[in-house]
Order: structure tokens, then sequence, then C-alpha cells
């Protein structure tokens, strides 16, 4: 990523051209895991979003004393630190939402978006670029997060963030929230992306 | 613990909740290493030996010094420092004692530290309260569970390079599909054993 790019260009770069999910295919984990409601996937997004700005801006501005050899540690320890403190807010504020995440929360810490934009952008970028780049990244995330919950939830429980849709006589897909329901929904997902792509550059030429 | 209620520790933790297919940990190699079989089966293998080994240093971590001093709250941090030391560790002693395993292993031990499995897998052991030898098992258990989902897999996209797929389902897409028909499969052996 050149420096060259505008503002505009880094803030949007992460919802569609590299959102982080869809065409980068990274952080899959809390994306197959948490999704099987609407509101736990935008839980698990804005969680996300959150440790992914914090420790871009802490790494962009600390990137003049971290020596390079030395930086992968640093950005763990950096992302660690950001992680408990969002596990101990949602433990706090919405327990709800922190039982129904469980383990992913503490495993944002291993999630490969965040570590990738410390070292990919915050580590050669100013703070103001590297802020907007973790709110860009953090929203293309949650968002994707939230399309797979919404489907989710709609086939496999006939409901949208928890006011039901169709009706009593509606039978559920209960496969879909179901563990093989993400892997298919996201298939289909990532075949709906590049039939996307392939159509705007067919446009583009 | 008798050794009936062992056995069944290991059945939930290798197919019933397995750990891949089920909890959806360790989503990165099992789609990135499973091109081929070879390298499915040492990736698995390398994951066996980390994974026994770190839950095995986190409980005794988390018992003797966490728990102790009320320092719950820094679980993630301490963990995450000790997996990714522990792997330095081994590469590093792997190198100088046993050359040929690290010939083997060599490669796919750096990429270990960013799988969430095996810190997930020393989170969940503290979650679940198990004993120190329960939570050995777990992760042998839980290990052997990833190997054979890895290998399975593997063995399913070898068949589908030959198959003519639609071109935008090719690479992950077709994965994913291919992954979740594999996850019907294992819903199978849920109910084998009640915990």
């Amino acid at each position: 990523m050149s420096t060259k790019n505008s503002i505009g260009t880094v803030l949007t770069e992460g919802l569609w051209r590299s959102n982080p999910v869809l065409i980068l295919l990274l952080g899959m984990c809390p994306t197959l895991g948490v999704t099987s409601s609407a509101i736990n996937g935008i839980g698990m997004g804005l969680a996300t979003t959150f440790v992914l700005i914090m420790s871009n801006l802490v790494v962009s501005a600390m990137r003049g004393i971290i020596p390079k050899k030395m930086r992968i540690p640093c950005f763990i320890v950096i992302i660690a630190s950001f992680v408990t403190i969002v596990e101990m807010l949602t433990q706090a504020f919405t327990p709800a939402l922190y039982k129904a995440l469980g383990v992913f929360i503490p495993l944002i810490v291993v999630n490969c978006i965040v570590l990738g934009r410390s070292e990919a952008f915050a580590y050669k970028n100013s703070v103001f670029r590297s802020l907007l780049d973790g709110i860009g990244m953090g929203i293309g995330f949650t968002l994707a997060l939230g399309i797979m919950g919404t489907i989710r939830e709609i086939l496999g429980n006939g409901s949208i963030l928890g006011n039901p849709l169709f009706g009593e006589h509606f039978s559920p897909m209960l496969i879909m929230i179901m563990p093989p329901g993400a892997f298919l929904t996201l298939g289909y997902l990532l075949g709906l992306a590049n039939y996307i792509n392939r159509m705007r550059a067919r446009k583009g030429a | 613990m008798t050794f009936g209620y062992m056995i069944m520790l290991a059945i939930y933790a290798m197919l019933i909740n397995n750990v891949v297919l089920m909890q959806f940990l360790g989503i990165c190699p099992f789609l990135g290493v499973s091109k081929k079989v070879g390298t499915a089966v040492g990736m698995g293998a390398a994951v066996i030996f980390v994974m026994t080994l770190a839950n095995a240093i986190t409980w005794l971590i988390y018992k003797l010094v966490l728990f102790p001093f009320k320092l719950e709250f820094l679980t993630t941090i301490a963990f995450i420092l000790v997996i990714a030391s522990l792997v330095q560790f081994v590469e590093i002693f792997m190198k100088k004692m046993m050359p040929p395993l690290y010939q083997s292993l060599g490669i796919y031990l750096p990429l270990i530290t960013t799988n969430c499995a095996i810190l997930g897998a020393a989170i969940l052991a503290i979650q679940k309260d198990y004993t120190f030898f329960e939570s050995i098992i777990y992760a042998v258990a839980t290990s052997v569970g990833f190997v054979i989902a890895i290998v399975l897999f593997a063995s399913l996209r070898e068949r589908l390079e030959f198959a003519r797929i639609p071109t935008i389902f090719q690479g992950a897409a077709i994965s994913l599909i291919t992954a979740s028909i594999l996850s019907m499969a294992f819903m199978g052996f849920a109910g084998l054993v009640k915990m």
C-alpha cells in the first residue's frame, strides 16, 4: 500500500476492495464461529473494530521506538492489552454478549486481521492514516460478520435481530445455525463476492 | 478419575466437539495448509506436539501463578506470550537436538503461534476447570481431532483438483462448501458420548 493513497481511499479500502473477510480471507475463525445470529456477529465485529483501531493507533504512535527485529512480540503485547480491556468491558456491560461470544473474545489476539494491519499498515504510516485504516477495516469486518449473521439468522431461526419474520407456520432450517451452516453460508458469500468482482471488472474493461 | 471417563473425554474432544469442524478454531491452517495430504500430516504433527506442551505449561502458570495472586485478568496476555515463546523455544531445541524432526516440522512451527486452536484449547481447559491430567488428555484428543479433520479435508481437496468447478466458486469458496459437508458428517458423532 503506497503512501500516495488519498485519505478517502484509506478509509474505504477495507469496505470492499480489501475487505478482510470476503477478499483477503483473514479472521475466518470468528467469522464462522460467532455468526449464529446477527447481533452476535455485529457485537464481535465491533469488539474487533475497537481492538483494531486502538492497536493501530498505538503501533503507529510507537513506530519510531519499536525496533524492527522485535516488532512482532511488541505488536502482540499491545494487541493483547486491548483485548483484555475489551474482555473486561463486555463482561461488565453486556454479559449476555460476553457469554454468547465465549472463547472468541480472548481469541481476538490471534485474529490475523489485527496483527496483519499493524504489520502492513500501522508500522509504516502516520497516526491519523492508521486511525482511518483501523476504522475502515473494522467496519468492513463488522459488515461481513453482520451479513453472515443476518443470513444465518433468517434461514436458521426465521428472525432478524430477534424479531420473528415469518409467523408461526415457518419451520426454520436448523442446519443453518449449526456449524455446517456457517461453512456453507461463507462459501456461497465468497462465491457471490467473486461474481460481483468479475462483473465489475468486465464493466470496467 | 476412571479409565472410562478418560476415554469419554477423549472421544468428546476428538470427534463430537471437533476443534475445527464444530468449534471453528484453527480455520487458517485448515484452509491454508490442506492442499496436499503430506503437508497436512506435517502440520498436524506439529500441532499435536505444541498443543500438548502448551496446555501443560499454561495450566501450571494459571494454577500456580495467576490464580493464587488474583491475576486472572492477565490470562490472555500471559498465555499468548507463553505460547509464542514456547514455539520459539521448541524450534531452537529441535534444531539442535533433533535435526530430522526439525527438517520435517520446522516450516510449520512459526505458523503455529497464530493458530487460534492452541490458545483456544489452553483457555477452554481453564474455563472448564479441568485438572492437570484432564487438561493434557483434552489437549492430545483435541489435536488428534485437528489432524483427523485436516487430513480428511486434504484428501478431499486433492480429489477436488480434478473436478470441474464453476469459475466463481473456485478456490476458497468450494473449499468452504466441502468443509460444510464434512462438518455435517461429523455431526453424526453427536450422542456417541454424553458429557
